[in-house]
């Protein structure tokens, strides 16, 4: 290659230009402005104060810090459980028709976030299709109100991110070496303890990189709160938005999505701790 | 070799299809306790399939496995007493070497102090001792190689199964451990059932071997009995080096090509010589009945090999002659040669055991067993 | 093969299930959008009338019109921006751990940070939002995802047979012309089909970033306007045709973009 060393710098060039012009440079200047004071009138006052994040940590905030948190590890978890089946089935197709079904699982993710969230609307609503159902199959009581319920929110948040978590974990699966399973069954373990220490353990680094994505996804989430639990949920991307747009406390919105950033980067960094351990790697422990 | 004869294994009229291919052709073989035997052929011939099937991950479509007179054929692959060595190896990458040796002694569910022990002993055995805490990634191939030959030994298996243990090495490093695995095949008493395509491997390394072609059991025999007396063209050829001349047999018993004549016993008709290259004598010009000149000559450490173009055949013959003797020939050379008749073999051009031309199945596998 | 082995009825079970729930609520939707009475309640017969409506709704329209605009600016420039990216950081002697860091956070940073990051900083510059500053905002993660696609493609790019190229005699521009960029072009396109998509999809970084005024509304904000207050026909049919163009989109990508699948 007859690259020298600059050329490769200058056509990285105008696209790292762009995203530090656009993207990391009002990124430090919207974190910065948590530690500066609200203006009386909104806006911002440049007076240094911690006193921001101080507000995070006030038992009102940190309250609906920790139920999305919870909201979030909820639709995580429920996400994982069905997305595992999901991925081991298709890994367990034959050869051919994998990529046609993984491609069928991944599809929906790519379509508007707004329909697939709205397509819920339509199902959950107190007249909707599911109680429609329930009265044609003979219910008489009130129609239940499934709409505007944390467990609409869940199921929105992991009908959307589901896709993502299929694909992640079949990533992982689609690379494990069938003869570690057959090395570990033919050592005298059944399918199950075979399943338990040696598939589970090898597909963990896909685990966590799709729970990771739908939490930090669902807890930074405004849209699905506001649709599907009708603003009844606050969840920390209400909040933020919330502070930037309607009390228009912009130091304040912006400790909050200082507390999302550093969230996600807590977690990205335990999920590549997860991958460094399936694949054999040893971090930071004593080499003997 | 050992004192028992009997099978410890004993494989009987099975066969397996892959949908319309036939992978594996009604193959019947005995095993003996305490042997060394060599499963051999060129790929796609079938031989792993005999290998997965034994292990349990694949069952039979037709006959039956014994064990010790055990139908061991309806047991899944965690309920044999028969460990697999695997070509790629399959080490479990999230464990060291010690979790992997210990993985198949805790599914035996065995005291813990026990499996420390045995582990232990097997480390030590197999020179690993100084690895048990790295994990397979921070191993070399030779080492992950002795991993999983240590994994396998520790269960302590009725029969040892190997599939192509050693295709991963590099010749060198092959052919230490080819004596390494006898050593320690023979310290641990176990039987050991090795996949190979290398007849070579299989020369040195095998008491017994198993010659298959197309799912087929072409030839059972020792090392030195399936070289001198192979059953049929194709285990001539495949077995080291052999020079065919097409000929015929006539009335009077003696087989003759163009400018050749050999006593050999057959029917009259067409029919093939095969002649080891260090079956062949030379001599100067005139000396032995066969006139040839040599067109090229092949070093090869302590022997030469030249190649004698001769009327008889259309490729040239090769003459396998120690080094020491080989001083003064030069490509170009005239000489004269001699076949020794006791010592080659005549296939008859129609003849019992010659394989009938079928479709290769080396395509035919299961796609994610391999590799 | 044991019985556990070649088990294959649960895992139908399974994928059935699961495509079930990913695929009934969007076939309902599809399916509500031909019902003449456009409710839930009850089918009152096959029409094409909720179609018509969005054509005769002008708001709509101008919201598609909108969207278009954006998405076709913010792809083009993403497509180049991203693809020299992904050919200056494949072509490094050294991998550079804040350049990794730095195409990798568009597509990690929850939007809604970055939403307000971007809000903060166009008035803060005091620049008058509008479909601009949308476009800027989207090439952003655009870039991001164009540049992950071609450096998908160029990890398995031989450089051997630029070296080939040169040795026979072209310039480095005529090989790229002849040589890279032929083969570079399937991934090229692919990425700038999952830039397109990504655009006309995008909901909350134009929502924040378009500024007041009904002038600069995009289709997804035009959606969420009429979605938050429930069920409204004209809404199925939009939905209908948006996951129409979308699949389209990604069917072609996939396509273009299959040989990478065989390293």
């Amino acid at each position: 290659m007859s690259f020298n060393a600059t050329r490769p710098n200058l056509l990285a060039a105008p696209g790292v230009a762009w995203l530090v012009a656009f993207m990391v440079v009002p990124c430090v200047l919207v974190l910065s402005y948590a530690f500066f004071q609200r203006g009386v009138w909104g806006g911002v006052e440049y007076t240094f104060t911690l006193e921001n994040f101080a507000r995070v940590l006030d038992p009102l905030y940190a309250k609906i810090f920790l139920n999305s948190a919870r909201i979030a590890l909820t639709a995580t978890v429920v996400a994982i459980l069905i997305a595992y089946p999901a991925a081991y089935a298709i890994s367990r197709a034959p050869r051919m028709s994998q990529p046609i079904l993984l491609f069928f699982a991944v599809l929906p993710f790519w379509s508007n976030y707004l329909i697939r969230t709205y397509a819920w609307i339509v199902l959950l609503n107190r007249e909707g299709l599911i109680n429609n159902l329930l009265r044609w199959l003979g219910y008489t009581g009130e129609p239940l109100s499934m709409l505007y319920t944390e467990s609409a929110v869940i199921t929105g948040l992991v009908y959307n991110y589901l896709p993502f978590v299929i694909l992640a974990i079949y990533s992982t699966l689609s690379r494990l070496s069938p003869e570690l399973m057959e090395a570990s069954r033919d050592l005298g373990a059944g399918p199950i303890r075979t399943f338990l220490r040696v598939t589970l353990p090898l597909t963990l680094p896909g685990v966590a990189a799709g729970g990771v994505f739908v939490f930090v996804l669902s807890i930074g989430n405004f849209v699905t709160p506001a649709l599907l639990g009708g603003g009844r949920f606050q969840m920390v991307g209400n909040l933020v938005y919330d502070q930037f747009l309607t009390a228009n406390d912009w130091p304040f919105g912006a400790a909050l999505g200082a507390a999302l950033i550093l969230t996600m980067i807590a977690l990205l960094l335990l999920q590549a701790r997860a991958t460094a351990h399936a694949s054999g790697e040893r971090k930071g422990e004593a080499a003997q | 070799m050992n004192a028992s004869s009997n099978p410890i294994l004993r494989i009987e009229g099975v066969g397996k299809a892959f949908g319309p291919v036939t992978a594996v052709d009604n193959v019947t073989l005995d095993i003996r306790e305490n042997e060394f035997f060599a499963l051999l052929g060129p790929s796609g011939c079938g031989k792993t399939t005999l290998l997965r099937m034994l292990a349990g991950f694949e069952s039979p479509n037709a006959g039956r496995i014994l064990l010790e007179g055990k139908d061991i054929s309806p047991l899944p692959p965690e309920k044999r007493p028969l460990n697999l060595m695997f070509q790629s190896y399959a080490l479990f990458p999230h464990m060291t070497v010690r979790q992997n040796l210990s993985y198949g002694l805790e599914m035996e569910r065995l005291d813990k102090a026990v499996i420390r022990r045995r582990v232990d002993e097997t480390l030590a055995t197999t020179d690993l001792t100084q690895f048990a805490d790295r994990k397979p990634e921070q191993l070399s191939g030779g080492q992950k190689q002795r991993v999983a030959l240590a994994r396998a030994l520790v269960k302590r298996p009725k029969v040892l199964l190997l599939d192509e243990p050693l295709g991963a090495l590099d010749k060198k490093l092959r052919e230490k451990m080819q004596l390494e695995l006898k050593r320690m095949q023979h310290e641990a008493s176990i039987t050991f059932i090795i996949v190979t395509h290398d007849q070579e491997e299989a020369l040195v390394m095998a008491d017994r071997m198993a010659i298959l072609r197309d799912g087929r059991l072409l030839q059972v025999g020792a090392p030195e009995e399936v070289y001198e007396r192979p059953a049929d063209r194709f285990v001539a050829n495949f077995i080291g080096v052999m020079n065919f001349i097409e000929g015929a047999v006539g009335a009077d018993g003696l087989f003759r090509a163009e400018g050749l004549e050999v006593k050999a016993t057959g029917n009259a008709g067409p029919a093939t010589l095969a002649v080891r290259p260090e079956n062949i004598v030379i001599g100067p010009p005139g000396d032995q009945p066969v006139s040839g000149a040599i067109v090229d000559i092949a070093y090869h450490g302590l022997d030469r090999v030249l190649h004698v173009k001769t009327a008889a055949t259309a490729t040239p013959l090769q003459v396998r002659i120690p080094a020491s003797g080989a001083g003064n020939w030069k490509i170009g050379d005239a000489l004269s040669l001699k076949i020794d008749p006791a010592k080659c073999r005549l296939f008859q051009s129609i003849k019992r055991g010659t394989p009938c031309p079928r479709p290769l199945h080396s395509s035919r596998k299961r796609p994610s067993a391999r590799r | 093969m044991n019985a556990s082995f070649s088990g294959k009825l649960p895992g139908r079970i399974v994928l059935l299930l699961v495509f079930g729930f990913l695929y009934l609520p969007i076939a309902v939707l599809v399916l509500l959008s031909f019902n003449d009475s456009g409710l839930p309640t009850s089918w009152s017969g096959f029409s094409i009338r909720w179609y018509g409506a969005l054509l005769a709704n002008t708001d709509i329209l101008r919201a598609a019109g909108n969207t278009l605009i954006v998405a076709v600016f913010a792809t083009v420039i993403s497509t180049v921006l991203g693809t020299l990216m992904a050919l200056g950081m494949e072509t490094r002697r050294r991998k550079s751990n804040g350049l990794e860091a730095l195409a990798f956070a568009p597509m990690v940073i929850p939007d809604i940070v970055l939403a307000v990051a971007l809000l903060t900083f166009f008035s803060r510059l005091g620049l008058a939002m509008g479909l601009h500053t949308i476009v800027i905002s989207h090439v952003i993660f655009d870039l991001a995802f164009v540049c992950s696609v071609v450096r998908a493609r160029l990890k398995h790019f031989d450089f051997s047979i630029v070296e080939a190229s040169r040795d026979l005699g072209a310039s480095g521009w005529t090989t790229f012309w002849r040589v890279t960029f032929p083969v570079l072009l399937p991934s090229i396109v692919a990425g700038s089909l999952l830039a397109f998509t990504l655009s006309v999809d995008e909901f909350i970084i134009a929502f924040f970033t378009a500024g007041a005024g009904r002038s600069s509304i995009t289709l997804p904000m035009q959606i969420y306007s009429m979605i938050r207050f429930g069920i409204t026909p004209e809404v199925n049919a939009l939905a209908t045709i948006v996951m129409g163009v979308s699949a389209t989109a990604l069917l072609i990508s996939q396509w273009l973009n299959r040989e990478q699948q065989v390293p």
